[in-house]
């Protein structure tokens, strides 16, 4: 009996360090648990794949139409969708998703789409964070006044309809991609100063704040270190889930014809000009809805897991 | 303590109204070019132009331009459509009534169905039932509203065809319905202006309730027939908003004390259910309902141009296009002031519910 039996527990600092884990690996642990989180991610993940690699995956020029081409291709405006694996004859050029009106690869455009909608989803919410955190964190703290005006500002931007007030800010500043965008970005930024402007005034009179304060921080300090980083689970769930509503929005701006412009390989635009051949070619309208939808989605999928992800209070609750 | 709820957000709300003035406001003095011409319209003459700038003081400060704007929305003078040749106020009141039915029958349709799914998958949790609603809920929320609203245009107009669930992809009815208003059949003269006038020509123009009380069964079916495309397009989403919300809400009571109580005290389960925690969980589905009106009027827009139908947001639409900015100017504020007014009702109606609120 010689081995000693160590009864004092180990009290190994850095050990311990090395093993704690960050509040992000549990986010993503108890997301990674939820399979509908897992069913958005994946989408997401395939949708940036082929963002990412339109260019090489594209069969033909997104914009061109086949009859530019260098011998011009003899080929019918909105030709059904042409697979071969699914019985289309050998000797016809295989097109997955049909011709569109202005004899150009459906499935071609769809693909380059996946690079706008994701540009879009996430520059008007990245717009929106900013300036909503920036004037919501300026209200929650000063209060008084500046608060009364920034938050009677937001309400009157509520006070409409998101799409309407889109639609009338894009004809005061005139159709087109970038405005529409700045359409959407206007339009979502109430929502981001009302969860920031919360969050300031649940932590403002907390004590880590205070003592920053006596340790003679500067508001930029106090507002941005000790603030900001309190109100990034709110903001995060609202952004996924702000990202999918901006994706929507901007798709009806364009299929109204006010947003993303012909020839640019939009979704929303796509389905707006070939909304009134439904009946005849019924490939048009479905597969740029179908996309938009699973993008959409997939957001949706990944804004509502990590909502219960990041809820200390549904630790124990697994469905 | 009920008035003085009503009463102190009726005051909160003033300035809200004030802000939805100056932005619609701001909407007809910003845009580029002219005001006068974006107005009234390319062709307006110098002489008509002159006239407007005088009547409208856009030769004076802007603060007595805003002024004058409001005393014009206050008055009802909300100015004509130079491209339609009549007062914005009476396309207001001939459009409404599409957009009204729509909306109405939306919300209905959207109640029935997402109500009882959200309770019925929250009672059986986990169960298949469930999972396909839910899966239908996040599908339904993330749809383009004008997608499936050609969709079920191209099943229900074309590809059932010839079946009997064969259904009109577009306008309010058929031509050759008789579709005499109930002032005309019973022999009533309807003034040229005023509030009756308005009255009358609104409801005159609901066709569901026109065919209802002067017995007209053949609009009625064929009314009914138009609408229900677009009211299940436009519906969807907010089904699918108000299935999770009150599926949630009801997991959440399921799991109160009060209802281990009830059921020990040998209630049966389906009074439990309605009795306890249905009316409980009422809350936060009435306010979803309430916040979904704004996505329904801007849904109407997109609903109504790919069904035809000439409602508000049509018009709006179609105002847009044409730069009739005397249109898109009150439309817009029309619809600013229903949904701040549906949001009044709706917190109203929270403040009835939960004696928290009013209270405190």
């Amino acid at each position: 009996m010689t081995a000693e039996i160590n009864l004092t527990p180990k009290l190994d600092a850095e050990e311990l360090s090395s093993k704690s884990i960050s509040m992000w690996q549990t986010t993503m642990h108890r997301l990674l648990r939820r399979r509908s989180a897992v069913a958005g991610l994946i989408i997401l993940g395939v949708l940036i794949f082929v963002a990412i690699t339109a260019p090489w995956v594209a069969p033909y020029d997104p914009t061109v139409s086949m009859l530019d081409n260098i011998p011009p291709q003899k080929i019918k405006a909105r030709t059904a969708p042409c697979i071969h694996l699914l019985g289309c004859p050998k000797d016809q050029p295989q097109h997955f998703a049909g011709i569109d009106g202005n004899i150009r690869d459906q499935f071609s455009r769809l693909l380059f789409g996946a690079r706008l909608s994701l540009m879009i989803g996430f520059s008007t919410v990245i717009f929106a964070i900013i300036i909503g955190t920036v004037l919501g964190a300026l209200a929650g703290y000063f209060g008084g006044w500046i608060d009364n005006l920034i938050m009677r500002v937001m309400d009157v931007l509520l006070a409409f309809p998101s799409l309407l007030l889109a639609i009338a800010i894009v004809t005061v500043l005139g159709p087109g991609l970038i405005n529409a965008l700045l359409a959407i970005g206007i339009v979502s930024i109430p929502a981001y100063a009302r969860v920031m402007r919360a969050s300031v005034l649940s932590v403002r009179e907390m004590d880590f704040v205070s003592a920053t304060r006596s340790l003679g921080g500067n508001t930029y300090e106090i507002l941005f270190k000790c603030i900001l980083p309190n109100a990034l689970t709110p903001l995060i769930v609202q952004g996924t889930l702000g990202i999918a509503s901006a994706i929507l929005d901007a798709a009806a701006l364009s299929f109204l014809g006010l947003g993303a412009q012909p020839p640019t390989p939009e979704w929303g635009s796509m389905l707006g000009a070939e909304r009134n051949q439904v009946f005849t070619a019924p490939h048009l309208v479905f597969y740029p809805g179908l996309a938009i939808m699973l993008t959409v989605l997939s957001f949706n999928l990944i804004g509502d897991g990590l909502r219960d992800a990041l809820d200390p209070r549904l630790v124990h609750v697994s469905s | 303590m009920m008035f003085q709820y009503i009463l102190r957000r009726l005051i909160t709300s003033i300035p809200v109204l004030f802000g939805i003035l100056l932005v619609t406001f701001a909407l007809g003095r910003l845009i580029p070019g002219d005001p006068c011409r974006a107005i009234l319209g390319e062709k307006a003459t110098e002489e008509v132009c002159s006239r407007f700038i005088q009547e409208k003081g856009l030769d004076k400060p802007i603060l007595t331009q805003f002024g004058i704007y409001i005393s014009d929305m206050a008055r009802g003078n909300l100015g004509e459509s130079f491209r339609l040749g009549m007062p914005v106020t009476r396309l207001l009141i001939e459009r409404l009534p599409t957009t009204f039915e729509l909306s109405l029958a939306a919300l209905i349709i959207s109640m029935i169905f997402g109500v009882p799914l959200g309770i019925i998958s929250a009672v059986k949790h986990n169960s298949w039932l469930d999972v396909i609603t839910m899966i239908w809920a996040n599908v339904g929320v993330s749809m383009p509203v004008f997608w499936l609203g050609l969709m079920l245009a191209y099943v229900f107009s074309l590809l059932l065809k010839d079946t009997p669930f064969w259904l009109p992809p577009s306008g309010r009815i058929s031509p050759g319905i008789p579709d005499q208003t109930f002032y005309e059949l019973w022999g009533w003269v309807v003034p040229e202006t005023g509030l009756w006038s308005a009255l009358l020509n609104f409801t005159g123009r609901l066709n569901i309730f026109n065919a209802l009380i002067t017995g007209n069964w053949v609009l009625l079916k064929d009314s009914i027939k138009h609408l229900i495309l677009p009211a299940l397009a436009l519906g969807t989403i907010p089904m699918a908003i108000i299935a999770r919300m009150s599926r949630s809400a009801m997991l959440d009571v399921l799991g109160q004390d009060y209802i281990r109580t009830a059921r020990a005290k040998g209630l049966r389960w389906s009074s439990v259910i309605i009795k306890h925690a249905f009316r409980n969980s009422l809350l936060p589905v009435v306010t979803v309902i309430g916040l979904s009106f704004g996505g329904l009027l801007g849904g109407a827009v997109l609903t109504e141009t790919i069904f035809g139908l000439s409602g508000i947001g049509r018009t709006l639409y179609e105002a847009i296009t044409a730069r009739d900015y005397g249109i898109v100017q009150v439309f817009t504020l029309a619809i600013a002031v229903v949904f701040v007014t549906i949001n009044l009702i709706v917190d109203i109606s929270y403040a009835y519910l939960d004696p928290r609120i009013r209270l405190n």
